[in-house]
């Protein structure tokens, strides 16, 4: 069971990754969402192995068989945020997609127009040096 | 002194709240903000002469014992950041509220903003890795609506990239957490040392490298600080100014934080790859600041840089690195915030920030030239401004620890940072625009006046990076026995 | 959209959705709900009759701003926080009363409760808040 959790956690964030590489806008942002639930997949494991109570009370049981509760309220909390980020890059995506009908991510523009600058420094650069 | 450890955080929430009820009602909006942050900078000046004098308070939420319910912890370092961070967010909202139009085109300004204020001092104040990771979420969003409130095509795409790399490094947080936790069953800062130390080196390395990605991608550090300078410069003054100062300090102060205490940095013994990350940071960082002709670009990739100096003091290890990156971070965030507000200054009365574009304001606005000075000073760490004291402690720090090489970049670094301050000077305050200013009454000649209350503001900043000059000495005492804790949890491995 | 069906069977089916999302509220703490949950219940309420009648017509029955829902959610949340500090306790420490009340029997009142209605206004604030947004035409 744990195995199974385990290989879903390492499918979530690899398919995640590879969506993250992605230049459309949409896979990038389907692809946090994945790994964000591998996140709290991850969180989960992190409580022990599953089907466990959650409690102490349960005396007929051994020692250490319990799973721990933190994990869930952590992981509860992380959907919530992550769910509430994913939906403001979402709208964000739209609004870009409205804006320039395009859901590709352009390269960096101020970038290539400082490498297309010309490399003698330019006038005010020339006016502080002697 | 125990009800006040929590307040930071709950009465800007609350403020928030009220500002929200008041929707719609500028006034009345502007008054609940501005009550409340000097009501919060007041309870973090209280605090910190409290914990100057009684030591730390630890709370924990709901009463709970500490290990069960979350703790908010009050010690000298994080008292002093508060204080000076609630010092600039009030500063800086001043300055907001004189810029009248920036306020008026969003409705929701004050709301994120206290809510921004919030999750700054949650920062901290926390004393638990999960909670760290909610507060800075709490910031974060905040952060991602201030970036884009016009929602033009300007803003959204490099908005795009802020929001997705931070989105990514929470997602890494949330795995080192999960990770952290499953390896020790606490996220307890106080805890979690000694149960790290016992943990096998090869885990211990892997979820210190992993924290240590996800605060370098908040603090802006070599190689993963790209989505800065492309981001910050495109929102309003008032917000690229208070993310300056304060977003990526926050990193930093996680950084400092999570490293000594938890993963014990702070052991005596220098830590060569934060060291290198160090110097890459400072030197990359100053060379695109070189590259730009845009006052807010050129100050965006200097927030790179000066990260890469207070990451050098963490990399030493020694009391006496430690204390000079705290004394860094406390002189960074009104300087770095102030120059912004200078640079929205000359965006207010011209239109523009690009140095082709505006010239001669030296003439036409003495006043501003004046506040810009003692703020390029210090960045670039002239005596006698506060810039000087914190670069002077860690190229002493640097020396005694022997890494020549490192100190020998810092201080390269620093003529660098100079020659860009006068490349921002002469564009700036001397010379004549070479394409002419996009505001009209830019364009004529004869003095040039910004708003009142900005430039109100902006004094008021400067001061206060004044007063840490004139008060360097007792502050590096300060910074010294803040840095104190950090070490003794190194040394108790 | 213009459907009979679905506007009959929003008609009956709306007020039942919030009166659970209400027990879902007050059921709380000790059972499985709470304010989230009861919150989401509302909206997925609301929003039901958006896509039935449209969202002007949820915006504009609801006769309250978004915002002040929100504000006066958050306020209630974070103002139960401080409560605590005011009362002597610790930031978020809880109380509760037990009361025999007729008819009901023995009912235990937490002071999260006021904390969990804080949660729900915010919820409910939020989605009417979406709907207020989403509902206008995209303003290019």
């Amino acid at each position: 069971m744990t195995l199974a959790l385990a290989v879903a956690v390492g499918v979530l964030y690899g398919t995640g990754t590879y969506l993250l590489l992605q230049r459309t806008l949409t896979r990038v942002v389907i692809g946090l969402a994945m790994m964000g639930h591998g996140a709290n997949l991850l969180l989960l494991l992190a409580g022990g192995s599953p089907g466990l109570p959650p409690l102490i009370g349960d005396a007929t049981r051994e020692r250490g068989a319990l799973a721990d509760p933190l994990p869930q309220a952590m992981a509860l909390t992380a959907i919530v945020i992550t769910f509430g980020t994913v939906a403001f890059l979402l709208a964000l995506a739209y609004r870009s997609w409205a804006l320039t009908d395009d859901d590709e991510v352009e390269d960096d523009v101020e970038d290539r127009r400082i490498a297309r600058a010309p490399v003698v420094p330019d006038v005010v650069i020339e006016q502080e040096e002697p | 002194m125990r009800a006040l450890v929590p307040l930071p955080l709950v009465l800007p929430l609350v403020a928030a709240a009220l500002t929200l009820v008041a929707h719609g009602r500028l006034r009345v909006q502007r008054a609940i903000s501005l009550v409340a942050l000097t009501a919060t900078t007041a309870i973090a000046v209280a605090l910190l002469a409290l914990v100057e004098r009684d030591g730390p308070a630890v709370v924990t939420i709901g009463g709970w014992a500490r290990g069960i319910g979350i703790a908010y912890v009050a010690d000298l370092l994080s008292a002093l950041f508060l204080t000076v961070a609630m010092a600039t967010v009030l500063c800086v909202l001043a300055f907001a509220v004189g810029q009248l139009r920036a306020v008026q085109e969003s409705r929701y300004f004050h709301p994120l903003y206290l809510v921004l204020t919030a999750g700054v001092a949650g920062s901290f104040l926390s004393g638990d890795i999960f909670h760290l990771f909610v507060t800075f979420e709490v910031m974060l969003l905040a952060s991602y609506v201030l970036l884009t409130q016009s929602g033009d095509d300007g803003q959204v795409r490099p908005a795009m990239t802020y929001v997705v790399v931070n989105l990514l490094s929470s997602t890494l947080f949330l795995t080192a957490v999960a990770l952290l936790y499953g390896a020790t069953g606490t996220l307890d800062m106080a805890a979690l040392g000694d149960r790290v130390a016992d943990l096998p080196p090869a885990v211990r390395e892997a979820l210190r490298l992993l924290f240590f990605l996800v605060f370098g991608i908040k603090a802006a550090l070599f190689p993963l600080f790209f989505w800065l300078p492309d981001s910050y410069p495109t929102a309003p003054t008032s917000v690229t100014a208070v993310f300056a100062g304060l977003l990526t300090k926050v990193g930093v102060y996680a950084i400092l934080r999570t490293q000594t205490v938890v993963f014990g940095v702070g052991d005596g013994s220098p830590d060569g790859f934060i060291l290198v990350v160090a110097g890459a940071t400072m030197l990359v960082g100053v060379l695109g600041a070189i590259a730009q002709d845009d006052v807010k670009r050129i100050l965006s990739f200097h927030i790179v840089s000066q990260v890469g100096y207070m990451v050098f003091g963490i990399g030493l290890g020694t009391r006496a690195g430690l204390a000079a990156t705290i004394l860094f971070v406390v002189h960074h965030i009104p300087v770095k915030t102030a120059l912004f507000l200078v640079g929205g200054l000359v965006e207010e009365t011209t239109g523009s920030g690009a140095l082709r574009r505006v010239g001669g304001l030296g003439r036409r606005m003495p006043a501003v030239a004046a506040l810009f000075a003692p703020g390029a000073l210090s960045l670039a760490g002239i005596p006698p401004f506060s810039g000087f004291f914190p670069k002077l402690a860690l190229v002493q720090a640097g020396l005694a620890g022997g890494q020549y090489a490192i100190v020998a970049v810092s201080i390269v670094v620093s003529l660098f940072t100079l020659f860009s301050m006068t490349k921002i000077w002469a564009g700036v305050f001397w010379g004549d625009p070479e394409e002419p200013p996009p505001l009209a009454r830019a364009r004529e000649d004869g003095p040039l006046r910004p708003p009142r209350l900005m430039t109100a503001a902006t004094v008021g900043l400067v001061a206060v990076t004044l007063g840490i000059a004139v008060s360097a000495g007792p502050l590096f005492d300060l910074a010294l026995r803040a840095a104190d804790p950090l070490l003794q949890a190194g040394a108790g491995r | 959209m213009n459907s009979l069906i679905l506007t009959t069977s929003t008609r009956a089916l709306f007020h039942t959705i919030l009166l659970f999302s209400l027990f879902l509220l007050f059921a709380g703490h000790n059972d499985p709900g709470g304010g989230f949950v009861g919150g989401l219940v509302a909206g997925a309420a609301l929003v039901l009759r958006a896509v039935a009648h449209g969202a002007e017509d949820v915006v504009r029955t609801a006769r309250v701003r978004p915002e002040a829902l929100l504000g006066g959610g958050l306020l209630l949340a974070a103002g139960t926080g401080a409560g605590a500090l005011v009362l002597g306790g610790d930031f978020l420490e809880s109380g509760y009363v037990e009361a025999d009340v007729p008819l009901l029997g023995t009912v235990k009142v937490v002071s999260v409760l006021l904390f969990d209605i804080g949660v729900y206004l915010v919820v409910v604030g939020l989605v009417l808040a979406l709907l207020v947004s989403l509902g206008r035409e995209l303003d290019t």
